[in-house]
């Protein structure tokens, strides 16, 4: 592969289960080094993507490659190459940290194990503990220990799924630096979550509801992509408002955050008068605010209706 | 295509190991499993046996000779597959295609026109005492009837007693046990050896740990022959452990070569072996494996020859009955131990054994899912 390539590169990838189609047309792009947050609700085929891209799960429609290789035919190179960690633990709870790592190790044929495995153990801190259980370490350890194997074989693209779900801030702030030390090093990242302050780590995002992109690019573009002009508003009694505020026309949406609500639409001036004069009647107090990503996937949210439904 | 790999192919095998050495239920079942069966089954089952193959090996053709096989034939416990030489018939017993052989002497049908005293041979394969015990009454039965020198009318009548000769061949004693705990080593690897690898593919899918495994460059060959080698260590030492129960407990003669027994051994092992870990790829889940191993394992006691004498069965069961490696692994085991028999004799009981691990073996590896879909 040569160097200007892109290390994802898929067009229109799908996947349907039984008829229901859970990833409709993704295309994706991954420059080399690149950490991309993928982002969207439950269920909105984040996982499936994943796995369609580590060879896990044969796309219906659509082709592309990953590091070169081809996703439908190759997946063979493909799961040699890449780092894949699962959503849920799925390392083995019955073997010890050291053994999981051995295995992973032999699996992938990796050269000097004992050292890789004995450097992989300083790393995570837990030489001490090598003989512990997988199965009894705490969420954090767990994460931290399925990062370890996964970077065992030295992979060049690592794929993440929901890496942080149930672990603590510390734990968190300390995963991420670490996938950034990895980004410096010219590894690629593609890591689905949940949370907009690990959203804003990221160098790119891909917002993915029901199955179907519905943004891609920097966080800064993809806000100020949606046109959306927001407005905290804040005063005593504020929360009980939030329904009235609903009720006007220009007004798309709200969301709480702490004390404050923030109130979004698209038609910046109405918004601007409709509010202000609610404010008035209410004896409340409104100031312009940046829309955040969170607002910008709500607003997407929203917008995109579940097929299902229609 | 990915080429095997020696390296990944023992991590598994290292991997297996370790987590059954840490699962005390499994190993419970090892242990538990053989002498639970000792137990269940040391006493004997009874049956009563017809149709059973019978052989006849008749010097001189003559009408006495002629109407005591018709009446053999008539009394439903023996089917009569027709007249072969001595040489054939010892084959036939040996490798249990016939159960009884009946053997007229040169001078049959002149020595009882002239009222001298005959006896008619009768060899019965007594390994399975069950199978011989009512015929060779009804054989008795039949002599006294056809030849009673004091009944008027009878054509047949002779002036001198005819004598029936049983001899009971490899088990003169009839002895249950002898039957019942070889046939038990069979039972007891069909049980331990399907469940056990049954659950060896779902229990990674339960947990999760299949995506894990799905995701390395792991093959379909390496997964499931890594994770049968532990299995068949486990196997060996069931089998021994039968076997000392079997010579200290229950006395029962070893005859043949054990090296030998443990090849066949050894081979059925694989056959079931292979047959689990496909039950375990084509199951969704750990109690779907077992209710495919259930499945198996019901016909399998019932149609080998285990609980009934194979060759008193009807022919559909026994039909189906061939198609199991438990069935043909009864034959080598008695053969083996009772018979002293040796791997010429057998190929016939061990080559379907290696074709029914090919066939399973094939169908596991096509229906091995290399991905989630
Ligand atoms: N193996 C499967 N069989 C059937 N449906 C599935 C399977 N895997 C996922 N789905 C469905 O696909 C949808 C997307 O799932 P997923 O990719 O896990 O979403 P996410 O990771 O974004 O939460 C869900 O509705 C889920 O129920
Ligand atoms: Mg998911």
């Amino acid at each position: 592969m040569n160097r200007s390539e892109n290390v994802i590169d898929v067009h229109g990838l799908q996947k349907r289960f039984g008829d229901k189609t859970v990833v409709d047309g993704l295309s994706l792009q991954l420059r080399e080094g690149e950490i991309h947050g993928f982002l969207g609700p439950n269920g909105s085929g984040k996982t499936t993507s994943i796995r369609m891209l580590c060879g896990l799960l044969t796309p219906d429609g659509g082709s592309g490659r990953c590091l070169g290789h081809d996703v439908l035919r190759e997946s063979a190179a493909i799961k040699r190459e890449v780092g894949y960690m699962t959503q849920r633990f799925s390392l083995w709870d019955d073997l010890s940290i050291e053994e999981n790592l051995h295995f992973v190790g032999r699996m992938f044929g990796v050269v000097g194990r004992r050292q890789r495995v004995e450097r992989a153990l300083e790393g995570l801190g837990l030489g001490g503990r090598r003989r512990q259980l997988a199965g009894t370490l705490s969420g954090g350890w767990k994460q931290r220990l399925a990062l370890a194997s996964c970077l065992m074989h030295e992979p060049r693209l690592l794929l993440l799924d929901e890496p942080t779900a149930g672990v603590d801030p510390k734990a968190r702030r300390d995963f991420w630096e670490e996938i950034h030390r990895l980004s410096a090093a010219g590894i690629t990242v593609l890591v689905s979550t949940h949370y907009m302050d690990e959203a804003e780590r990221c160098h790119r995002l891909s917002y993915l509801a029901y199955g179907r992109l519905l943004a891609t690019g920097r966080g800064a573009e993809i806000v100020a992509a949606q046109g959306l002009s927001t407005w905290a508003v804040s005063g005593d009694g504020v929360e009980r408002l939030s329904e009235a505020l609903r009720q006007l026309p220009a007004v798309e949406q709200v969301a709480s955050f702490g004390t404050q609500l923030h109130v979004s639409g698209r038609d910046a001036t109405r918004l601007q008068a409709e509010l202000a004069r609610f404010v008035a009647a209410h004896g409340l107090r409104m100031d312009a605010a940046r829309p955040s990503l969170e607002d910008v996937f709500m607003h997407l949210m929203q917008g995109a209706r579940d097929p299902l439904e229609r | 295509m990915t080429r095997i790999s020696l390296s990944r192919w023992l991590g598994i095998l290292i991997k297996e190991f370790i987590q059954l050495r840490r699962d005390r239920l499994t190993f419970g079942m090892i242990v538990g499993i053989p002498i639970l069966q000792l137990v269940l089954f040391g006493f004997a089952i009874n049956s009563d046996p017809k149709h059973l193959p019978t052989a006849v090996v008749i010097a001189e053709p003559g009408p006495a000779a002629r109407a005591f096989v018709a009446a053999m034939q008539n009394s439903g416990y023996f089917d009569v597959l027709g007249r072969v030489s001595e040489d054939q018939a010892a084959r036939a017993l040996a490798r249990g295609e016939v159960q009884f052989v009946v053997s007229f002497p040169p001078d049959f049908q002149r020595d009882l026109v002239r009222g001298r005293p005959v006896a008619i041979a009768v060899e019965a394969d007594a390994t399975d005492p069950q199978a011989t015990g009512g015929a060779v009454a009804v054989l008795n039965h039949l002599g006294a009837e056809l030849f009673a020198p004091d009944l008027p009318g009878r054509r047949l009548a002779a002036m001198a007693p005819v004598e029936l000769r049983v001899l009971r061949r490899y088990n003169p004693e009839g002895i249950t046990a002898y039957n019942i705990v070889p046939g038990l080593l069979g039972v007891i690897l069909t049980l331990t050896m399907v469940l056990m690898t049954g659950l060896a593919m779902t229990r990674e899918r339960e947990r999760g740990t299949f995506e894990n495994l799905m995701a390395t460059p792991a093959t379909p060959f390496e997964v499931i022959t890594g994770k049968l080698v532990p299995y068949v260590l486990i196997g060996l030492v069931q089998v021994t452990l039968v076997l000392i129960a079997a010579r200290w407990i229950f006395h029962v003669p070893m005859l043949g070569s054990i090296a030998l027994l443990y090849g066949v051994v050894l081979i059925f092992i694989v056959a079931n072996l292979v047959l689990g870990i496909t039950f375990s790829s084509i199951a969704r889940n750990q109690l779907q494996a077992m209710q495919m191993t259930f499945f198996f394992f019901l016909p399998s006691m019932l149609l080998s020859g285990f609980m009934f004498p194979f060759r008193g069965m009807p022919e559909w069961a026994q039909a189906v009955g061939s198609l199991l490696p438990l069935t043909h692994f009864l034959v080598l085991v008695r053969g083996i131990l009772l018979k002293a028999s040796g791997t010429v004799l057998l190929w016939p009981s061990i080559w379907p054994i290696l074709l029914f691990t090919c066939v399973v073996l094939a169908v596991g590896l096509r229906t091995f899912r290399r991905t989630l879909d």
